[in-house]
């Protein structure tokens, strides 16, 4: 029972760790109707800056602002030298000049940082466990980065919905030729969202680079997770990245734990041990295909 | 964008050769060329490297199918020529091993016959093919690309924790099966197969574009509403073209993993397919011979620019970035029909 609790609280880590990246993707899709396969990239990119910073300063503070500053730079520059050219393109196009991106900038940090794993330190404020009201003990970092993964996506809700640049980004969803008629730097709106989006991107790449390991790639199986997170929640909608990124979240954590134990209830346990996990690593696309059986368009997708 | 020389039959009918008909038949021409000519002076790597050539021309063009034609983006290509691999794979594996696949209803004990397993490897294809199409078909656009990509990284990730046959180390063949009356393990005869194979399917490919069911595939692209409106339902067009493409890239698929004797995730990997559209875009997308020319472009450039540094892919990145933005219509456009742009 507690294994349980504290797996399900990994999946929500994760879950919302998915979310920014979920969150810009879907953004830039809905806005400027672009399909983004370098999204990972700039992952990789803020994960690398925070190693680099938080290598040189021995700050990991210092470290997380900079993955999220080098994430938005390296966005708003790739956008005005090459993203903006694609807009008007077909999505082949983009998914080809995006694939183009990756292979640059993957094999230019690999220039740079050659391919072995680099290893972020938790910071020591963060560091060690912590005894949760029922007694489990949990990793004091993890629930950081759920705290801090709520607490953006509690800000984006509010930027999108109540300030003046959220409004401009919904009507740009709607109509971009009437808002651009009505005034409004297009172009600069455009660099924008998806400068917002790397940053969230690199964000996320930093939190979890510390986790696990900051390397060359790092961003390509995250990016793929994203995708089925706003297969599922509904491309363009901020609410279902939200909620898609927890349902995937928590199914790849759950299904990883339980499907071996219910293997294990009628088959050999070496056998059971081995179906599960491969069923296991399937279960989130099943779940994608059941959605999808169901609504075509996503949970909460306005365009199919 | 379009499928230049298929609809330029008239011109056939002249009894001249256009100018797309000259470069295609350099390209196969430069293909069996090159294969015999580093065959004569005893490069037997660069041999291999041709025949590596054909199978991904072969894998390119049964994704051409689909996104030439039927204008479907599908970015999980690797599934089949994955699917394939393993197919080969494991009824060698069986077959060398004495190890019966199963033994009801009737004893099976694997093969080490290339045509039975290209059978089973187009079959297999084919029903993946039908299931993930199916699913896939019911979206469009942005949805079908992530979809596709989507269910080639569970069938990766299936292949990397099912440890039965190999698991993440791959699964070795450890003699090339073999074809009647052939000796696979001879390079330049393993070649000629493959060449020979190549060929069929670019035959096959062509029969069908300019079929009744070819010019409603491209009906589909062009414009589905007019398909319906002269009682044509392009989702049933759509998916037969999309199972006959993941059965020719399975087909793919077991020579590829004849031509390594290994089969591994890789295979898999959604960098494969990937590639298989840089193949198109490079040759010039809905062209017959678009997978052989950009395939063997890809392959030199991989060749030469890996000889230069490590790096090759930075490079090959910035080329591709470059093709995108400033050279639609891919050589065989640019060959074809001179400078083109936007």
């Amino acid at each position: 029972m507690l294994l349980l609790i504290e797996q399900l609280l990994n999946g929500l880590q994760s879950g919302l760790m998915l979310f920014l990246m979920a969150a810009g993707l879907t953004l830039v899709f809905g806005v400027m109707g672009l399909i983004n396969l370098a999204h990972g990239s700039l992952y990789m990119v803020g994960a690398f800056a925070c190693a680099g910073v938080a290598a040189a300063t021995g700050s990991f503070w210092l470290g997380l602002a900079a993955s999220i500053a080098a994430a938005a730079a390296a966005g708003a520059i790739v956008e005005v030298a090459v993203i903006r050219r694609l807009y008007a393109r077909d999505h082949l196009d983009q998914v080809l000049a995006t694939f183009a991106l990756i292979l640059i900038i993957s094999e230019g940090t690999r220039w740079l940082y050659g391919s072995f794993p680099l290893y972020l330190n938790v910071p020591p404020s963060l560091s060690g466990s912590v005894i949760l009201p029922g007694g489990i003990q949990y990793s004091l970092f993890r629930l950081a980065i759920i705290g801090v993964g709520l607490l953006v996506a509690v800000g984006l809700f509010l930027l999108i919905g109540k300030t003046r640049i959220g409004v401009q980004v919904r009507a740009g969803e709607a109509d971009r030729e009437m808002i651009a008629a009505l005034g409004v730097d297009i172009g600069r709106l455009y660099t924008l969202v998806f400068a917002l989006g790397a940053a969230l991107a690199g964000m996320a790449g930093a939190l979890v680079g510390t986790i696990q390991s900051v390397q060359v790639g790092m961003g390509e199986p995250v990016l793929i997770l994203a995708f089925v997170v706003i297969v599922i929640g509904g491309i363009g909608s901020i609410k279902g990245a939200l909620i898609g990124a927890l349902l995937v979240g928590l199914t790849d954590t759950m299904g990883r734990v339980l499907l071996p134990s219910v293997f294990d209830l009628f088959m050999e346990t070496s056998a059971a041990t081995s179906m599960g996990a491969a069923l296991a690593s399937m279960a989130i696309y099943i779940l994608m295909a059941l959605v999808l059986l169901v609504k075509p368009g996503g949970l909460f997708g306005a365009r199919a | 964008m379009s499928a230049a020389e298929i609809t330029a039959a008239p011109e056939r009918q002249r009894g001249r050769m256009n100018r797309a008909q000259i470069v295609n038949a350099a390209l196969a021409l430069g293909l069996v060329g090159f294969g015999l000519g580093v065959w004569a002076m005893g490069e037997i790597f660069l041999v291999t490297l041709a025949t590596k050539v054909a199978i991904l021309a072969i894998a390119g063009a049964g994704l051409n199918l689909v996104l030439g034609f039927g204008g479907l983006v599908s970015f999980g290509h690797s599934a089949y020529f994955g699917l394939g691999g393993y197919t080969a794979g494991i009824l060698a594996h069986h077959a060398l091993n004495y190890t019966p696949m199963f033994e009801w209803p009737f004893l099976f004990e694997g093969t080490t016959s290339m045509p039975v397993i290209w059978i089973t490897a187009m079959i297999v294809g084919a029903l993946a093919a039908a299931m993930i199409g199916a699913l896939s078909l019911r979206t469009a656009g942005v949805y079908f690309i992530m979809i596709t990509l989507a269910f080639g990284q569970m069938i990766f990730y299936f292949a990397i924790s099912w440890p039965a046959y190999g698991g993440e180390d791959g699964l070795p063949i450890y003699v090339r099966n073999g074809f009647p009356g052939l000796n696979t393990l001879d390079p330049i005869q393993f070649f000629g197969l493959v060449c020979a194979v190549l060929f069929a399917v670019l035959a096959l490919i062509a029969i069908l574009a300019r079929s009744r069911f070819g010019l409603a595939l491209q009906a589909a692209r062009q414009n589905r509403q007019r398909l319906m409106a002269v009682g044509i339902r392009p989702g049933g067009v759509l998916l037969v073209a999309f199972v006959i493409s993941g059965a020719i890239t399975a087909l793919a698929g077991a020579l590829y993993a004849d031509l390594n004797r290994f089969v591994s995730p890789s295979m898999l990997s959604w960098h494969l397919s990937g590639e298989l559209l840089v193949f198109l875009i490079l040759g010039g997308t809905g062209r017959l011979f678009a997978p052989l020319a950009g395939a063997g472009l890809y392959i030199a450039l991989e060749h030469l620019l890996g000889g230069v540094s490590d790096h090759w892919q930075l490079f090959f990145g910035l080329l591709l970035l470059a093709v995108v933005l400033f050279a639609r219509g891919g050589v065989i456009g640019f060959l074809a029909e001179g400078k083109r742009h936007g």
